[in-house]
Order: structure tokens, then sequence, then C-alpha cells
């Protein structure tokens, strides 16, 4: 059985109340940060364990910390990112319906480290639900002294916030975030100065993810070198993937970083393997920002050596043979999906979110969608492939913040590997549009 | 339909909501109070019009325009009058691949319109939205603060005829 830092509890009945959390060992985190560390120390801590970011970016969380300033008299901020919108992934929705308090507690021991008195979660707004069992768990550990003035008899204030947002995927992104909490838009700022320095309020910010954030009360308790010996080289820890697709068995699974795919795919304590009577056709393996990959590239990188759940495994081979962790949104495609179809599905969701701010993302996002929906529906012309190519490059790496980026890769990836579907709907485009279709050309399944 | 707000003030409830909620920043940063008075604002009235959105703007002392720009760029906020039950149902790509194309279009002959469309009775409309981070629980509609998943056909019949009631 594989280690869990963030889900061992999690099935236990009434774990969302303080009373039951409280029994499994929560809060004593705050207890021994508040009361037997320093705040320099519990940052030591984060550094220690190379716990690297969990919404998608993978930076690490300790050096992050290390920039904030600290400037005399002006207030800090620790902002938790609870925008959870990246298409394929539930994780931090699953997390904080069920357990609660495990963020709350992380939030303690983070603002704690940080020197914020006032700290803010911001979820997105659709989980209204999921906002009123957070704001009920603040209630129960203010009830209980871990959270207001002067917690434990410290001397240390805390007060907790938590916001909703109005339905934007953009806010996911932290400067826009920012933005959102103070009332406005969510357009992303141009950086520098970065929230370390300039954030919420104009004050020194951090903002970090939900389950980024929600490892820190194991941290402390068991020390960032005890954290740092799981996993797999600069892959620390564990990480929560959120499975979708054509599996038999979709959900949020809490794994030691470096497992192989091909376990997380077949076992049953994960995946289960694809659905009965199908096969692998193709994987999206942190989210859909991240490059798809066919099925000859999924198990194995293309030197021929086990693929692994790590930042660094699936990344191998840069974006010509690999992808990235991202957020570990793993979203599973067997031989009846079409990647045309798919792409376009995405690329809808990209146009619809671009804050329309950078004019390469607003009408390059909008131009993709047009072109994909032609192919997808047998009106295009051998033009439109390299077309499309030549958009993503026009976009990536020409606008404010990454969602440009984010648009683009999913149309390069499923080009750059299943350039022969395109054209089949092209030059096939009776057989492409009937229902259901889907190319099966002599592409490599597994 | 819901009516436009004849008076618009919250209700006496909501107006403590207001304040507690204006209370929880900072002295001069009250502005960030907007998108969660939008929600209450959309909580009493089922939509956001612009009497509502002036309200809520001398509330927090800011300009209309203000609250407009923000209202218009969230997607969450209703404009215009909508159905007693806004089903907003997710089209983004992991729904898609359980099954939520199907699901979709039973929904739509089921109540006999189409995205951003009232049914005749007033009871419902259709939204469709993005990823609603629910992807392995999918297909996924959302009515309100309630997540329904795992959907199929019969499971959307058994929704509509109980919200029907």
């Amino acid at each position: 059985m594989a280690r869990k830092i963030l889900t061992e509890h999690i099935h236990v009945p009434g774990i969302e109340t303080f009373d039951v959390y409280r029994k499994q060992g929560g809060y004593t985190a705050v207890e021994k940060a508040i009361k037997s560390m320093s705040p320099e120390e519990v940052v030591e801590e984060a550094k220690k364990s190379g716990v690297r970011g969990r919404g998608g970016a993978g930076f690490p969380m300790g050096m992050k910390w290390g920039f904030l300033a600290k400037p005399e008299g002006v207030p800090r901020y620790l902002v938790c990112n609870a925008d959870e919108s990246e298409p394929g992934t539930f994780k931090d929705h699953y997390l904080m319906k069920t357990i609660p308090h495990l963020l709350i507690e992380g939030m303690i021991v983070s603002s704690f480290a940080l020197g914020a008195n006032k700290s803010f979660i911001y979820v997105r707004g659709e989980l209204m639900y999921v906002i009123r069992i957070l704001e009920k768990a603040i209630e129960e550990a203010k009830a209980k002294g871990f959270l207001g003035k002067n917690i434990l008899g410290s001397g240390y204030d805390l007060e907790l916030v938590v916001q909703p947002g109005g339905g934007a995927y953009i806010c996911g992104e932290e400067t826009a975030l920012l933005e959102s909490l103070e009332g406005k838009r969510g357009n992303p700022r141009n950086k520098p100065p970065f929230p370390a320095v300039k954030g919420l309020y104009q004050c020194p910010t951090v903002v970090n993810n939900v389950e980024s954030i929600s490892n820190m009360p194991w941290i402390v308790n068991n020390g960032g070198e005890a954290y740092a010996q799981i996993g797999i080289g600069r892959s620390t820890g564990t990480k929560l993937i959120s499975a979708s697709g054509h599996i038999q068995r979709p959900g949020v699974y809490e794994i030691e970083l470096g497992l192989s795919v091909e376990e997380f795919m077949n076992s049953d304590e994960y995946c289960g393997g694809i659905r009965k009577g199908h096969h692998l056709k193709a994987l999206v393996a942190g989210g859909s920002s991240v490059p798809i990959l066919p099925a000859n590239l999924i198990m194995k990188t293309a030197n021929g050596e086990d693929r692994l759940m790590s930042y660094e495994s699936l990344s191998d081979g840069g974006f010509a043979s690999g992808t990235m962790l991202g957020s570990g949104g793993f979203i599973v495609f067997d031989e009846t999906a079409c990647i045309v179809k798919n792409t376009w599905n995405f690329s809808q969701f990209y146009h619809h979110e671009s804050c329309g701010q950078c004019s390469p993302c607003r009408e390059g996002t909008g131009w993709m969608e047009k072109v994909l929906h032609r192919i997808e529906h047998g009106h295009g012309s051998m033009h439109d492939v390299d077309l499309l190519v030549d958009i993503t490059k026009k976009i990536e790496g020409n606008t404010i913040c990454p969602l440009g980026d984010a648009a683009s890769w999913p149309v390069a990836s499923a080009i750059r590997h299943f350039r022969d579907e395109f054209v089949w709907h092209i030059t096939h485009p009776s057989e492409a549009t009937a229902p259901g279709a889907a190319y099966r050309g002599d592409m490599a399944l597994v | 339909m819901t009516d436009t707000p004849n008076t618009v003030a919250f209700s006496s409830e909501r107006l403590e909501k207001a304040q507690e909620i204006i209370a929880r920043y900072p002295e001069g940063r009250q502005k960030s109070a907007l998108l969660p008075l939008l929600h209450l604002v959309q909580e009493q009235w089922g939509w956001v019009s612009s009497e509502a959105m002036d309200y809520v703007a001398e509330m927090l002392d800011i300009k209309p325009v203000e609250v407009y720009e923000v209202a218009s760029f969230y997607t969450m906020y209703h404009l215009e009058p909508v159905g007693k039950h806004v089903i907003e149902y997710c089209r983004t790509g992991p729904c898609c691949l359980m099954g939520g194309e199907e699901v979709y279009a039973h929904l739509r002959q089921k109540l006999g319109i189409n995205p951003g469309e009232t049914t005749a009775d007033g009871k419902f409309t259709i939204k469709e939205v993005e990823c609603l981070a629910a992807c392995g629980w999918g297909p996924v509609f959302q009515v309100r603060e309630k997540y329904y998943m795992n959907l199929t056909n019969e499971k959307v019949d058994e929704i509509i005829d109980e919200l029907s009631k």
C-alpha cells in the first residue's frame, strides 16, 4: 500500500468535523509550529521538503516563500488558490469537501510561517457548497482557539476569509486571482513586480494551491527531510491525481511520485485499466493544457524507459515526445475517441476563457476554434493543418500570462502526434462526420 | 421567470450577511466584497439586474461601471432574467468522454429548449458551462449550489421530474 500524506484519514466517518479530525491527530502541526518553532523554522522545513506547487506550475513552494518581501509595517498576505478549473482536474474539490480541516490547518501553519494575520482561500464560485463546508470548519477551529485572536495563547492572530470567484478559469492564474479578490475583472497583471513584492492590495503576497498548502501539516509534524524521502529525485512527496475518461475507476488517487504510469493506469488500486474491451489510444497526463501523448509514448519514453508519474519522467523528451505532470488531471482516451473533436472541444474552452487582454490569445484562440470546427465538420482544407500550427506558434510566449501557452499546446501536440487523423478528416469528410466516427488508421494502440 | 425586483433592497437577513462580508476586508478595500455581494444578489432575485448593480455600487461606494464590468466578465452572473431552475451543463472534454453529449441531447429534448433558452412555463433555463471540476464523476450539471453527477438519461428524467414539482 502506498504511503498517504493527504488522504490517510479521508475515509474516517465524520472526518469533516473538528472533533474527528482532531482525534486523528489533526491540528498537532499548529500546536507544534506555534508553540515550539519560529516562522523561519517552518519556512526552512518547507524548503527542505522540496514540495512543488501542485496547481500545475511545479515551482518549489519553500523557494517561493523565500521570495516574500518583508518591509516593516506592511501587512503580508497568504492566498490559497482554490480556483480549480483546469479540465480534467478535480482533486482540490475532493480534498476540500471531504477533509476541510486539512486545508484550514495547512493555512494556519503556512500563515504563521509567512507572518500573515489575514489569509484568504479563493474558491471557484461554482463550489458554493464547498465554501459553506470550509466556513463551517473555520468556525469550529475558531471556537477551539486555533484561529482568531491570540491562537493557543501565543499572541499570534489569524483570520481566514473564504472568497468565492465568479466563474472564470483565468482566475487560477495568480495575479488574475488577486485582481478578482480585489473586486475587479480577472485580468492577469504584468510581471514584475511579482506578488511576493506587490500582490494583494499592493502588499507582499504568496499564492499557493490547495494541495500544496495541505502538505504543510505533515511537513511540520514529520519534518521536511522525511517528506523529501518520499517520491523520486526532485519530485518529492505524494501527488493527488484526478483520473477521468475511458477507465474502469475514475476518481481522485494519492500516489507517491515515481509510481509507473503503467501501474497507475492498470492497477486496481488506481484506474483499474481501460474500459473493458477497449484499447488505450491517447493520454492527457496533467490537465487539458499539457501536450497529449499517443499510446506508444505513454508507458515508455522515446528511449524505451518506463514512464513514471513524476515531473521529470513525464516531461522526458521535451514536447517532441513528452508532456508534463501539470495539475495531475489524468484524462484517458480509448480508440473510440476522436482526437480532432476533442481538440476542437478544448479549443472552445480556451476561447471562452481567454480574458481578452492580449490580442494573440484573444484572437488566436477564437481563430483556432473556427479552424478546428471546420475540420471536424468536414469543411477543412489541407492548408488548415499547417495554419493551426502557425497560429499556435504566434500565441505561445506572446501573452502576459500562460493561458496563451495552455491554449496552444493541446492543438500543437494533437497535430504533432495525430496529424494523420486531421488529414483523414479533410480527405474523408463524409466518413469523419458520421455519428461516433473515430479514425482507426494504422496508429498504435495499447 | 423571476420578476425584475420592484424595490431593490436586500432582505434583512441578506443585508446583515452583506454587512458581515464587507467587514471582512481591510479598511478601504471594501471593493473586495463585490463578487460575494453579486452572488447574494443572484441568490435573492435569481439574476443580476442593472438596478441591483446600482444598489451594490452604492453599498460599496464605487462607480456603477465598476460593478457592470465585473458582472459582465464572470460567467456565473445571469444578466437577464432566467427560469426558476438554471441547469448549468458541463460541455467540456472529460464529461463528453463520460457520455456527456448523449445525456445533454436527452436533456434538451426533454425540456424542448436549447442553451440560453427558458421553458415556456418559466421553470427551466439551460446554460452551457465550462469544466465544473468534477470530471471523474461526469457527466455533470449544476443547479444553484447543487452538483448532479454521474448523469444518465434516466437520472436526468428523475431530477427534472423532482425539480418540476
